[in-house]
């Protein structure tokens, strides 16, 4: 596994800050897959080896959190929400049209690669639902035509890169 | 956001004045840090005394006085005391916790500091869940600025008191919002709360040691109660429900958002600061603090009798807005989420987006939860589908009434009180809905988006 210079830094810079090295699991696999874009067993193994644990500690939470992966998304990551207060106000319409633009189903990476489009539990933005993030970017206020205009926006960075 | 003439704003004062920022010049400029100086200039337990007699209560969820949180913190053990920022704010219909950090961070970093030393804390964290990478980013950068003026870290303002904090992100696990399952999770393990006794945190918490876990709100009060003196801190608001809350109302409302107020009764919140229903809707329930908490069914009547044995009789819009009011009207203010159901939401469909969302979040180590909640789920689902069973009603009541106490963290009520008080308050329409959707066939688009369980 071939990890960039910044997140081997961001790694190091991470372990001293707990008094415990196992406490560091979580921000070193944060820094693995905003890296490689998933964790695979070896990155398991690695963070394993890197705070002297046992490779399923490692895995045990990779499987638990439902933000760490094992499988490869699209280059965009865009979370609508689902729960309540976003459902009252339409969220299922925005992710509805999230998935035709970009051709795709739910989870799936779409046909051109841009996107995976997935429902994300509470946001904590309900005053101003029905909310979704793209990547770090939380998205408010949303309808069909905001969420277009929102996947126009995508598409064109993806032409310009 | 416009801030509503009957706010009472002393946590969000400056969060939303036009040209406030998140730096620390902007925080020092309008009088920040000025606390923290006081503080470590104090003696430690006149400052705890201070947040003790001030009444402050918890701002998550169950409301526990936190001058009396702090006095249960183990000092014999030898061991360190640690301090943990709970802002794994997750509780569906909740977002204060946002607009403290994005908006003034500076607050909830001198509100920390003061609770540290004053507990005196070995080191904090602020446990941010990952939705809020934006936030984050704000911590750190605000950490690093205070790091540099000497509000954090070593020798702090040349007291000898030297502490650290560190931002620790989730991963999109609600239960991290259960305090023992974010010591859990901030030892780097899976979320599983811990059984209580024996792990109350302020004797077996972070790596064992003594630890104090309180919500950013909570913290951020800490500084204003020395300011004011617990004394006329304490006016605010009712006796037993000090302090100002801010409320987060989402749903069927003309103007949903955030309000900080004392004092006033639910109607006021609702109808006259966000201006009530939407044009041609009435309100048909309210869920008071966040998705967990029991239903409030409007035209419903909430009698009983208060501490001094005086008789009350209430509509919805009567109940006092405050911890000791909803808990008499037999809900509770939770994290202050309030949800508005208008009649355009039929209710067993609101459940059935509830129930996917617990039965998703359920940690899974006990057995009624992690099975239940996901009973729960398909029933509820199958309704919405058209598939529901003549049994179905009395099923979701029998499942949830199996997990409610008897789970080892209060997920297992979190799960079973939204099924128990729909049911309790719209067995009715619960039954119609049942019959209406016991064949397939017929258009069922609004009830799937509203559910939302694809």
């Amino acid at each position: 596994m071939e990890l960039k210079p910044e997140t081997l830094a961001e790694i190091e810079e991470a372990i001293p800050k707990y008094p415990e090295k196992r406490s560091a699991v979580m921000p070193l696999l944060h820094a693995i897959q905003k890296d490689q874009g998933l964790l695979t067993n070896e990155a398991a193994e690695w963070v394993a080896g890197k705070l002297g644990l046992e490779a399923i500690q490692v895995l045990a939470v990779i499987t638990f959190y439902p933000f760490f992966r094992q499988h490869r998304i699209g280059k965009r990551h865009i979370r609508v929400c689902r729960t309540l207060s976003c459902a009252m106000a339409g969220g299922a319409k925005v992710c509805d049209k999230m998935l035709s633009e970009f051709d795709t189903g739910l989870n799936e990476i779409s046909p051109d690669g841009e996107v995976t489009v997935e429902f994300a539990e509470c946001l904590a933005s309900c005053g101003s639902a029905p909310v979704m993030l793209v990547d770090d970017e939380l998205h408010e206020n949303l309808d069909e035509e905001k969420a277009k205009a929102i996947c126009d926006q995508i598409k064109s960075e993806a032409v310009e890169v | 956001m416009a801030i509503h003439p009957r706010e009472q704003r002393i946590i969000l004062k400056y969060a939303d004045e036009p040209g406030y920022t998140p730096d620390i010049d902007c925080y020092v400029r309008h009088g920040g840090y000025e606390m923290l100086k006081k503080a470590v200039g104090m003696d430690k337990q006149t400052i705890c005394d201070e947040v003790k007699n001030s009444q402050l209560r918890g701002r998550g969820g169950a409301g526990f006085p936190a001058g009396v949180k702090w006095s249960f913190v183990d000092r014999k053990s030898g061991k360190p005391v640690y301090m943990v920022c709970n802002c794994d704010e997750s509780e569906p219909g909740t977002f204060k916790d946002r607009q403290i950090v994005h908006k003034d961070p500076h607050q909830l970093i001198e509100g920390i500091m003061i609770s540290c030393f004053a507990t005196d804390c070995a080191k904090a964290f602020i446990y941010i869940r990952e939705e809020m990478p934006e936030g984050a980013k704000i911590l750190e950068q605000a950490i690093k600025e205070a790091k540099e003026k000497n509000f954090v870290g070593d020798d702090i303002l040349g007291s000898g008191y030297s502490c650290e904090i560190v931002v620790h992100r989730g991963a999109a696990a609600y239960i991290c919002g259960e305090e023992t399952g974010l010591i859990e999770s901030l030892e780097g393990k899976r979320a599983n709360p811990r059984i209580k006794p024996p792990y109350f945190p302020a004797a077996l918490g972070l790596y064992m040691c003594p630890t104090i876990v309180n919500n950013v709100e909570t913290l951020c009060n800490v500084k204003h109660i020395l300011e004011m003196g617990a004394e006329e801190y304490a006016k605010i608001g009712r006796p037993n429900n000090t302090g100002t809350r801010i409320w987060c109302v989402s749903g069927g409302v003309k103007r949903p958002g955030y309000y900080e107020v004392a004092g006033i009764t639910l109607g006021e919140l609702v109808y006259d600061i966000c201006g009530g229903p939407k044009e041609g809707r009435t309100i048909k329930a309210i869920i008071p603090g966040g998705s967990s908490m029991k239903i409030l069914k409007n035209g419903e009547r909430f009698k009983g009798k208060d501490r001094d044995g005086n008789e009350y009789d209430w509509g919805i819009e009567d109940i006092p807005l405050d911890y000791d009011g909803i808990a008499a009207a037999g809900s509770m203010s939770g994290s202050g989420g309030m949800m508005v159901l208008d009649d355009s939401v039929e209710i067993p469909v609101a459940l059935a987006n509830l129930m996917a969302f617990y039965s998703h979040e359920s940690c899974g180590q006990c057995t009624p939860c992690r099975e239940g909640s996901l009973w729960l789920k398909k029933i509820t689902t199958r309704m919405v589908h058209g598939e529901a069973r003549p049994e179905d009603v009395d099923l979701l009541r029998s499942v949830a009434d199996q997990i409610e106490g008897r789970t080892i963290c209060a997920f297992g009520f979190a799960v079973a009180w939204p099924v128990q008080s729909y049911l309790d308050k719209f067995e009715d329409e619960f039954r119609e809905f049942a019959q209406r959707h016991s064949h397939l066939g017929g258009d069922r688009t609004a009830a799937k988006e509203l559910a939302c369980n694809h």
